[in-house]
């Protein structure tokens, strides 16, 4: 399971991030919903054009920008980032 | 207003993505590190930095990267890259390859350029198998686990990779999984950082292969597996880190000490015994 | 362009082949050597250990003659001439790496100072049964240079051509020596340095934007870059299109080979380099490459004075083979006799060129010592019958 969030306090100023995923890239592996800090991330029971399910932000608002689906995502196809600041300085 | 890209995009050949690489497969997770570790150096001159990879499924992370790369023969990208940094010790070299790659056949390089301290980062891969050609069992297969050239189980001992590398003299030495992904992007940028021999040893999943064929699940349940059965200890007995099969993994940077390098060794000899009559190799032609 | 003057000992010097090639490679610009030590080899990379560090270069002994060979690779594709040395068994093992030469395109020397074989053999001692070694020992389909001193003077000059050769044509060069020539001492002449013609490195001028490695003008040779300069190029051993990138079909397979080929197929008239004596009346030509053509030169003597036209025709270059002289001699000539220090193998280039229209005599030998010229005078007078 995925580090849970129950010991998070909801702060009114927890910083808002922004998930991109790449549906094609995607083979489903499932890392980025496992290791996701705060759950924002299911796989869908939708498929891309090679069969798998990719992920979907089910929890948008609880993205912190932290980028970790990224750094796990073997297949470059989803990455996190908090607007107002370049992708590159995530975290 | 600049559209918002994935920070490892840059690095890329995006027009020869999707790779070749499995669902679940661990390498694209490492090259994220090393992407990672990248932006987070801009005192590293991306047109001097070189990727020489070998042969097999790690060895074709060469070919995705938009940096001079070079995918040689099997067992060699240590001999190629000591001789592009020889010719020319500005550039910034990387091996980043596979455990049968650099272990197996390119055992011999490994511990030689271990040995003199070439300046380069070894960054090894080791799903524990030979991935690209269907499989096969290595020196770093753990014993009983089968592959398709032991198919009643492995009865040899597997090297431990980060003892065989400090026994040889590499200046730093360190083990992640594909889990520990900020240590590992963390350790990258201090192997490239480091002059000498540097090395990174990566245990990643092997789901269509390793995995499968030992029973073991997939990507994610060996990401979970190392999650829950690895340890953090950088001052563990380097002796006590070989790993048994569904055993526990010892990570960390073990080793981090300080000697000449290769080319720093050769230019005080030859100073010291030529004066100014010795001539270093120029940069030009 | 001039060869830099700073390497070259311009002089007489009274040396063996290996020295004498040593100081070509020199002369020629090469400031990268890899090499492992095997007889009669050694001396030349015992000499460049000596050297290197006064001119500018930088010599390393690998762990074995595999890590040497694709040493010299690296290193030319950061910017610089290289070269490798060994013998027999040694470059048996570098043979995967001409391979990856040929098929990368990198510019680079392999010197062969050839001994009895096979396997360990005679360390010490002459052999030429390396020689379609040269020519075929790596796998897949390919062409090769290869040069053939007959002196250590000839070590010297041929050891610049085979650099200007590889950076002509973006090969791998073979420089066919043999222990005998190898270790034997002769007074070799250094020219000055501006009279030594050296072939610089042909570098894109290209912008990284356009520039592609494996895309060739007219003469299927495309131009170089280095690494370090910012072009961001990809090389790989897999068959690959014009961007480097690897591409497994038939139909890029096709292109590149075909280009690689002819690369050297296509220019065979210009690599080519024979000795021609008394070749043009001549009822019998012998035909020979190395030490074996020195050997050589006494029984032509005799039997000349004995009435019989003998002609030397001397392979310097053995690769690509001088098809066409040997087509054209055979329909003229009554027989070609092949003195060769094997059991037979140049001789069967020539057979096969002659396509039957004159015999061919092959004056073999195991290899160990040098021909008895008694043996090469009573195959001239049996093939001018």
């Amino acid at each position: 399971m995925s580090d849970t969030e129950t010991d998070r306090k909801v702060r009114p100023n927890r910083p808002k991030g922004v998930v991109v995923i790449d549906r094609d890239r995607c083979k489903g592996c499932g890392f980025c919903v496992e290791f996701c800090p705060t759950g924002v991330l299911a796989l869908s029971e939708q498929i891309n054009g090679k069969g798998y399910h990719p992920p979907e932000a089910v929890a948008p608002d609880k993205c912190t920008g932290c980028g970790l689906c990224g750094m796990y995502c073997p297949d470059f196809a989803i990455f996190g980032y908090r607007p107002g600041k370049q992708a590159s300085e995530v975290d | 207003m600049t559209a918002v890209v994935n920070p490892v995009e840059p690095l890329l050949r995006t027009e020869r993505i999707p790779h070749i690489w499995c669902p679940g497969c661990g390498i694209g997770t490492t090259v994220n590190c090393f992407a990672r570790a990248i932006s987070e150096s801009p005192d590293i001159d991306l047109d001097k930095l070189i990727v020489v990879s070998g042969i097999g499924c790690t060895g074709r992370v060469a070919g995705y990267l938009r940096l001079d790369s070079f995918h040689t023969t099997h067992g060699r990208p240590i001999p190629f890259a000591t001789g592009l940094k020889l010719a020319n010790p500005e550039l910034r070299v990387v091996v980043y390859s596979g455990d049968g790659d650099l272990i197996a056949i390119g055992g011999n390089h490994f511990i030689h350029a271990a040995r003199r301290n070439i300046d380069l980062t070894v960054i090894c891969v080791n799903n524990f198998n030979y991935a690209m050609t269907g499989g096969q069992v290595g020196p770093t297969t753990p014993t009983t686990a089968i592959g398709t050239t032991a198919p009643y189980g492995v009865y040899e001992r597997p090297f431990n990779l980060p003892y065989l590398a400090a026994s040889c003299g590499a200046v730093y030495v360190a083990r992640w999984t594909a889990y520990h992904v900020r240590q590992l992007a963390k350790s990258m940028k201090e192997a490239l950082h480091k002059k000498g021999f540097t090395f990174i040893e990566i245990i990643s999943p092997c789901p269509t292969l390793y995995e499968r064929r030992n029973r073991l699940g997939d990507g994610l349940a060996r990401m979970r597996f190392y999650k829950d059965n690895s340890v953090i200890d950088h001052d563990a007995d380097l002796r006590s880190l070989d790993i048994g099969f569904e055993g526990k993994i010892t990570c960390g940077r073990f080793v981090n000490i300080e000697r000449p390098s290769l080319i720093e060794a050769m230019d005080t000899r030859l100073s010291d015994k030529l004066g100014p009559k010795y001539q270093p190799i120029g940069n030009g032609t | 362009m001039k060869a830099d003057p700073r390497g070259v000992l311009t002089g007489a010097h009274y040396i063996d082949g290996n020295h004498a090639c040593c100081e070509g490679a020199i002369a020629a610009g090469c400031r990268f050597v890899a090499g492992y030590p095997i007889t009669p080899s050694t001396e030349i990379v015992e000499r460049i250990a000596v050297r290197f560090p006064l001119v500018g270069g930088v010599f390393i002994q690998m762990e074995d003659e595999i890590a040497s060979s694709i040493a010299i690779a690296g290193a030319a594709w950061a910017g610089k001439k290289a070269m490798t040395v060994s013998s027999g068994p040694g470059i048996s093992l570098m043979m995967e790496h001409v391979g990856f030469a040929v098929m990368t395109e990198t510019p680079c020397v392999f010197v062969n100072v050839q001994r009895g074989g096979p396997s360990t053999g005679l360390p010490t001692l002459p052999g030429q049964a390396d020689m379609m070694q040269a020519r075929w020992g790596s796998h897949g389909d390919y062409e090769i240079i290869a040069l053939c001193p007959s002196s250590p003077q000839e070590c010297f000059n041929l050891t610049i051509d085979a650099f200007n050769l590889a950076e002509q044509y973006r090969v791998p060069v073979f420089m066919m020596m043999d222990e005998c020539v190898g270790h034997m001492t002769e007074k070799v002449v250094i020219p000055p340095a501006d009279q030594i013609e050296v072939e610089p490195r042909h570098f894109t001028d290209l912008p990284p934007e356009q520039y592609l490695p494996y895309k060739a003008g007219d003469d299927s040779v495309p131009d170089m870059v280095k690494a370090g300069d910012g072009y961001r190029i990809h090389i790989t051993g897999l068959t690959h299109d014009e961007r480097g990138y690897p591409v497994i079909s038939a139909d890029c397979q096709d292109r590149l080979v075909r280009r690689l080929v002819g690369k050297i197929n296509r220019n065979v008239d210009s690599i080519t380099r024979v000795d021609q004596d008394q070749v043009e009346q001549a009822d019998v030509v012998v035909v020979s490459y190395g030490i074996t053509a020195r050997v050589a030169l006494r029984p032509i003597e005799m039997a000349r004075r004995k009435g019989i036209k003998v002609g030397h025709l001397r392979l310097v270059t053995v690769w690509p083979f001088p098809q066409q002289i040997i087509r054209e001699l055979a329909g003229r000539v009554k027989a070609f006799v092949v003195p060769e220090l094997n059991l037979g193998q140049v001789v069967l280039e020539v057979e096969r060129c002659a396509a039957g229209q004159c015999p061919t005599l092959l004056v073999d030998h195991a290899g160990g010592t040098v021909h008895d010229p008694d043996r090469i005078y009573q195959a001239i007078v049996e093939a001018a019958k």
